[in-house]
């Protein structure tokens, strides 16, 4: 498939392979942070992390909106979902995710709860038009990627009046969350260390590259933007080792043929229409950060559905042995965690983590699990 | 959440829709998005929506740029 199958091509990796051995200075460390959860997969799908020299370090970043979305949020949607003339529309992936007491969507769903699965923001809208009886709750979560096409239905049911359909705004902001990490006591007082960043190709289009540049300038912190495909991954790690050696420290964009600096004006646009900055917003492993996340603008209040409804926030504490929170700070490996592929697996999950397809600990789990038990990168596992 | 991938534009209905196919895979998406899709264009989509529209003359460059690694300095032709 057309520019798919041309950037999985393994003699070409193998090549990017030895150059990045060669490249890499014996004995440096390059710790490489990839935001982006769909990142984090790739690397351990296609053995990537198996064909990097000893050097370089891949720690996993907080970017997958599943993960960081705390369980208070959560809580708050299984309340909508229990309201009687409510119907929730989620993306399949948060059916799973634990909140209090190990309930979740799916035993909310199975309680009589409302709660249908939707491929996007499109197919909830349909259903509210369909459903005139039925007040119809979107479950909006996600990074830049995503935000934009909230609000094209927001503006959608706005214009032809659609009365029942409402929106749970949760969609969050890449740049605020490097900001926590590069900022975070952790790393001001060296628990984590991060020499560069794979930064995020989708959420790229949307916003640029641009955004980038400030933390390349102020925290020295190379950046290069990337595809997700194999090659791209590894010649994007390449451009990072390439700065680092050189003492660069920029915004490069690997993904050119997606990604432009300025990003997608139309999407920046309509979010700028639809939405504002909240003044704080609690992430799971990150904590309460200001100017994190998006709500409506009050002209939009009607297709609000905090506005429309009260539903207090509660803070609800992770699980004790869940090492989500330190995991997503990149504190973490997934298999530092006691109960990773024990207590918490794919089908039984404590941590989001474990249930997002872009979780780290589901990457490990489906990819990585079985390589430590062959001792085979036991190194790269425990490093 | 932020998954992707990329598809060839196939048909477009004129309502800001189009048909996209992906390995021969065929769905719906939205082109609010993005501006100038023409039939045949590949666009990235995500959540039923285009993103961005793929960058042939791009796409073309970064291969060669992947292709020349541990080659010489000059890309292959």
């Amino acid at each position: 498939m057309k520019y798919i199958d041309e950037f999985r091509d393994g003699v070409v990796a193998r090549r990017l392979a030895d150059q990045l051995a060669k490249e890499a200075i014996a004995g440096r460390r390059y710790r490489l942070m990839e935001f982006c959860g769909g990142h984090t997969h790739a690397l351990w799908r296609y053995g990537i992390v198996e064909l990097l020299p000893r050097e370089i370090e891949m720690i996993h970043g907080p970017g997958c909106p599943v993960c960081v979305l705390p369980i208070g949020r959560l809580e708050q949607a299984i309340q909508l979902a229990r309201r009687p003339e409510v119907t929730l529309c989620t993306f399949g992936d948060m059916m799973r995710v634990p909140a209090r007491d190990r309930k979740n969507l799916l035993v909310a769903k199975a309680e009589g709860a409302d709660i249908r699965m939707v491929y996007g923001s499109s197919d909830a809208l349909r259903f509210a038009i369909e459903h005139p009886d039925r007040e119809v709750v979107f479950f909006a979560i996600g990074f830049e990627t995503t935000t934009p096409a909230t609000a094209v239905v927001v503006q959608q049911a706005a214009r032809q009046g659609v009365r029942n359909f409402s929106v749970f705004c949760n969609h969050v902001l890449t740049p605020s969350a490097i900001e926590a990490i590069l900022g975070s006591p952790d790393a001001r007082e060296g628990r984590i260390q991060v020499d560069g960043f794979v930064g995020p190709g989708h959420v790229s289009t949307i916003i640029g590259s641009a955004p980038y540049e400030r933390f390349a300038r102020e925290h020295r912190k190379p950046v290069v933007v990337s595809g997700f495909e194999p090659l791209d991954l590894m010649q994007s790690i390449l451009m990072l080792v390439r700065q680092l050696n050189e003492g660069r420290h920029e915004v490069e964009n690997e993904f050119t043929r997606a990604v432009v600096r300025e990003g997608n004006a139309i999407a920046i646009a309509l979010v700028e229409d639809v939405f504002q900055l909240r003044p704080t917003f609690e992430w799971r492993g990150l904590g309460t950060l200001p100017a994190s996340a998006l709500c409506l603008r009050p002209k939009y209040a009607a297709w609000d559905a905090e506005k429309k409804w009260e539903i207090p926030y509660e803070p609800v504490p992770d699980h004790k042995a869940c090492a989500c929170g330190e995991i997503l700070r990149g504190l973490k490996r997934p298999t530092d965690c006691k109960i990773f592929g024990t207590a918490c697996t794919p089908e039984s999950p404590v941590g989001s983590c474990m249930v997002s397809p872009e979780g780290s600990c589901a990457a490990y789990y489906a990819y990585g699990r079985l390589l430590r038990n062959q001792g085979g990168s036991k190194r790269k596992m425990e490093a | 959440m932020c998954l992707a991938f990329p598809a060839k534009v196939v048909a477009l209905h004129g309502d800001g829709t189009a048909t996209v196919s992906i390995g021969g895979l065929r769905k719906g998406v939205s082109l609010a998005l993005v501006d100038g899709v023409v039939l045949g264009d590949y666009v990235v989509v995500h959540t039923g929506f285009a993103l961005s529209k793929l960058d042939a003359a791009e796409a073309e460059k970064t291969l060669v740029l992947l292709r020349s690694a541990g080659t010489s300095t000059v890309p292959e032709p």
